[in-house]
Formats: C-alpha cells, sequence, structure tokens
C-alpha cells in the first residue's frame, strides 16, 4: 500500500478499516513525523501531540512480547478457551491477539513463546462471527 | 492550607450479600464511619462515592445522589469512577475539597456489588475496565491482562509461581483476624501452586475474589476536628494520582507500572516523607503479581525485587514493612469501587491501634495507600501519618 496522510481532507481510519486492512494482507500503523507508531482511530500522536500522521505498512512479522494460557475466558470466548493470549512486539506498534497454530495445552512452565515469531491475521472467533487479531507462529 | 483528618472509618464484611442492594451496603459503611466519627450527619458537606460497575451489576446508574440518600446525607453528591481505583479518586478528591476549603466535613468510600452476576457476567464486566476495541475484542480478561504483566516480569526480572504463592500464603494468614475480610483462613504455597489456572501463569490464588462490599471515611479538616472536639488522631498528608496509556500495548513497559511510580512521587512530594519513612502500606494486590510491582513503584522494594519481599520476609507482620495487614485484596476481598476507600479505613484503624493487627505496627506513624485501576492505567496513592 503507498502512503497516505489521513489528515486535512479525509477522516482518520477506524478499527474496522484496520481489521479489514490486516485481512487484505495490507496492514498499517500510524506514524507520526517523529516516527512514534500508533494505531487507529487516531487524530493526535499520543506520544507528541503531532496531528500529522501518515498510514505506513505493518511489518510483516513480529516477536512474542508477553503471553498466558487463559482457561477461564469470558461469555464471547467461552468456546475459544483454552486459548493463548499474546501481545507481540512489531516494531513500531504492539498488538494484543490470539496465538492460533500451537497446543495451549503443551505450554506450560516449561516451555517458553517470548521472542517467537509470528505473522498477523484476522479470523473468526470459536464462539461468535466476531472477527479476532490472530499470530501465526512462522516454522 | 489546612490538614485532613481521617474523623471515622466504616466498613461492612467483604464477601457475598446475596440479595441486599447497594444502596444498603453503602448505608451500612456509612453509618459506621458516622458513628465512629461522633458527628452530625447534618454537618457534612459533600459525598465522593466510588463505583465502578453498578449500571452491569445493578442496573443503577446515577447512584451518588442515591448513596447520600441511604446514608441520611443532605448535601451534593458525586459518583468517581476510574476501575478499581474508584473510591481511592473518590476520597482524593475529598482532600482537595478540604484543602481547598470548600468543605469541612466529606463523607468518601465507595460500593461494589459483584456476587449478583455469575462468573462469566462478572469476568465480562471487570474487562470493560480494559481497552474495548485492542484488549477485549482480541481475548483480554482481567486476570489474563496481569498474566501477561506477570510472564513479562518473570522474562525481564526472574522469579516464578512459587514467589507469588508467599504473597497469597502472606495475605491470607493477615486476614485470619480481620473481622471484615472475605476468607479469614490460611492457605499454604502448595496449595497456591496446586490450584487450577486461571490465566497462566496465573491461578486461582493468585487472584482476589469476587466480593461485594462498602467502604466509607468521614474526613474533616482540621479547625473542624478542633472546634468540635472530635479525636481524630490521623492526618492524610499526602496525595497524589498518576495515569498510563490504557492498553497495556502502549505502554514503554508491561512489567512496571509508571503510573504509581508518579502518583508515589507526587503524594511523597507533597507530604514531605521518602519511601524510607514507611512504616506499613495497603497496596493493590488484585493478583498476587500487581503487589509485587507496586511495592517496586511506591519504593518499598528495588526494581526486580518487589516478586521476592514477601518470600525475604520484608513484607510479612514481622518484618520492615508489613504490607496488606488488612489481608489486602487477594484475601480481605475485592469490592471493586469500594476498594480505595476501604485500603484508608484499614491503614487508619492500624495506626490508631484498633485494627486487630495493629500489635504487628505499635510504632508505625506513617502508611501509604496505594490504589490502582485496570492494569494501572491509572493510580491513586495516599500517605497517612499520626498527627498527635
Amino acid at each position: 500500500m503507498t502512503e497516505e496522510n489521513q489528515t486535512a481532507d479525509s477522516e482518520p481510519a477506524s478499527y474496522d478499516e484496520w481489521l479489514d486492512a490486516i485481512a487484505a494482507g495490507e496492514g498499517f500503523y500510524l506514524e507520526s513525523p517523529a516516527g512514534v507508531g500508533s494505531l487507529p482511530p487516531r487524530r493526535v500522536c499520543p506520544e507528541t501531540g503531532s496531528t500529522d500522521l501518515t498510514r505506513q505498512p505493518l511489518p510483516e512479522t513480529g516477536r512474542i512480547e508477553t503471553y498466558s494460557v487463559v482457561h477461564v475466558a469470558t461469555p464471547g470466548f467461552a468456546a475459544d478457551a483454552p486459548y493463548v493470549s499474546a501481545i507481540a512486539d512489531f516494531g513500531p506498534v504492539r498488538i494484543t491477539g490470539i496465538v492460533r497454530g500451537i497446543d495451549p495445552d503443551a505450554i506450560g512452565d516449561d516451555e517458553d513463546i517470548i521472542g517467537d515469531e509470528v505473522q498477523l491475521t484476522v479470523e473468526p472467533r470459536e464462539t461468535t462471527d466476531d472477527r479476532l487479531v490472530v499470530f501465526s507462529p512462522i516454522e | 492550607m489546612t490538614s485532613v483528618r481521617v474523623a471515622g472509618v466504616g466498613l461492612t464484611p467483604f464477601g457475598d450479600h446475596g440479595d441486599r442492594a447497594g444502596r444498603d451496603l453503602f448505608a451500612e459503611a456509612a453509618a459506621a464511619a458516622i458513628d465512629d466519627a461522633e458527628i452530625d450527619r447534618a454537618a457534612v458537606d459533600q459525598l465522593a462515592y466510588g463505583n465502578f460497575m453498578g449500571a452491569l451489576a445493578e442496573q443503577q446508574g446515577h447512584q451518588a445522589p442515591l448513596m447520600a440518600e441511604a446514608a441520611g446525607l443532605d448535601c451534593p453528591a458525586t459518583r468517581y469512577e476510574e476501575a478499581c481505583a474508584s473510591a481511592g479518586v473518590a476520597v482524593k478528591a475529598a482532600v482537595e475539597a478540604i484543602r481547598a476549603g470548600t468543605a469541612d466535613l466529606v463523607v468518601a468510600g465507595g460500593m461494589e456489588r459483584m456476587n449478583c452476576l455469575d462468573t462469566g457476567e462478572a469476568t465480562e464486566a471487570l474487562a470493560i475496565a480494559a481497552d474495548e476495541l485492542y484488549e477485549v475484542r482480541a481475548g483480554m480478561t482481567f486476570p489474563s491482562a496481569y498474566a501477561l504483566m506477570a510472564q513479562a516480569y518473570f522474562d525481564r526480572f526472574g522469579g516464578g509461581r512459587a514467589d507469588l504463592a508467599h504473597i497469597a500464603v502472606k495475605n491470607h494468614a493477615n486476614a485470619v483476624p480481620n473481622e471484615y475480610a472475605q476468607y479469614q483462613r490460611e492457605i499454604t504455597v502448595d496449595d497456591a501452586l496446586d490450584a487450577p489456572p486461571v490465566a497462566e501463569p496465573l491461578h486461582l490464588y493468585d487472584a482476589c475474589p469476587i466480593t461485594d462490599g462498602a467502604s466509607a471515611v468521614v474526613l474533616a479538616s482540621e479547625e473542624y476536628v478542633t472546634a468540635n472536639d472530635l479525636d481524630a488522631p490521623v492526618e492524610i498528608t499526602g496525595v497524589g494520582q498518576g495515569g498510563d496509556r490504557l492498553a497495556l500495548q502502549d505502554r514503554d513497559a508491561i512489567a512496571e507500572t509508571p503510573a504509581a511510580t508518579e502518583a508515589a512521587e507526587v503524594a511523597y512530594a507533597d507530604s514531605g516523607i521518602t519511601a524510607a519513612d514507611i512504616d506499613v502500606a495497603e497496596v493493590h494486590d488484585c493478583f498476587t503479581i500487581a503487589e509485587a510491582m507496586a511495592l517496586e513503584s511506591l519504593g518499598i522494594a528495588d526494581s526486580g525485587e518487589g516478586i521476592v519481599a514477601a518470600r525475604d520476609g520484608k513484607t510479612t507482620p514481622d518484618g520492615d514493612c508489613p504490607v496488606n495487614l488488612s489481608g489486602g485484596l487477594k484475601a480481605k476481598g475485592h469490592p471493586v469501587g469500594a476498594t480505595g476507600g476501604s485500603q484508608i479505613a484499614e491503614l487508619t484503624r492500624l495506626l490508631r491501634g484498633d485494627h486487630p493487627n495493629s500489635e504487628h505496627v505499635a510504632d508505625a506513624t506513617t502508611g501509604v495507600a496505594h490504589n490502582a485501576g485496570g492494569t494501572v492505567a491509572s493510580a491513586v496513592v495516599h500517605v497517612l501519618e499520626v498527627a498527635e
């Protein structure tokens, strides 16, 4: 995708547009002139106060920074549990999602997935049709 | 600027209050605080009230005037909402009103009902303190948010589940003599380690329970205390609040709580104390890992050392700085919107000498209360000192 200034004559991107873009393989983040990354909807850089935010392509892969195997879920994720919740570092931004493609029961005190490389996709939850940010391990 | 005294404190027992309406819980706590202060309720200038999930749990908004009415108070009333720090910011607002001279006598506190929800509903209601778009929709729960912080802490500083278990064991033991505590029973390290997982690495005994309860404190200006000959030996000498990005993913550091560090720095400067002066503390241990991070923000433990403070005996009743002698959120219970007021009430009892655990801090003159919202996107710290 090309760089696109989202200010002045265009409305800021929405969260749903952000999911659409990831699903289309065109994931993006917003960048202020100082290089600070953030995620939509955003009119002002939360660190610098700049309103000059441009869309930049998300790096193809991120690395898991922390994770948890969730056993007690909210009703909206009941059928998804147990699942692996994680925050992954994509460089200019971090993103929260669920790691699929690994066995939650195999991750315990002995196996650590911090630092593992993942790709970002959007898939439906198992409990509902709601869209979900998903991390897939890269073999 | 006038000094602010704690003239009276009141609590309901924490636990499962069944069908009792929230207004009845708050009325009980407020009546106890007003009786303790020996004041005329007609003289109260304001109510500062904390509540988090009342719109979900009781379908009741606009709670502050309802609670004033239930408490028999005819005065302006405001509800404060900052997730689990709701009553902490309510107390802060009361202190600031008295310091500003706009009030002489304020009732502050909070109330939460949670057991009227089933576990799934309560989990869902607690989750709304997180970022709805980027955390809740991504599967984050309140326990899993703290689990992400715990795993990041282990990765950065070391430590593990056994260290966390010692925090739970300490706080359960502290709760045994506390008549207001939800769990007046001890647990062992093995109980904690063998408990079922909630959100790994956190298991059942790493988490605070689902709690109903209310808290109230009567705060008064020094002039009002003198003029009315009140017995109010404890003074709130420092107040501080800090803030951070709401979502964990947007924080500079996931294994630390800079909002609480900021709140502590402001409160210590306000009161003129340093961390070395703290004799006793009530900290926001909604999960065991939260106590570890709180101690580091408060300066009671060095960076990376908070997790071993209970295990090493530093924060146990006979340690250098006993922490959560009430039992903490872990064992005393965590009625979310009431907790910040409960901490002030318990710390006041500890410093006055009428708490069942006061014997462990008989010479204490300085206490600190740390109340945090969500994953510490907001934090309030109060410094309490014995004035006379």
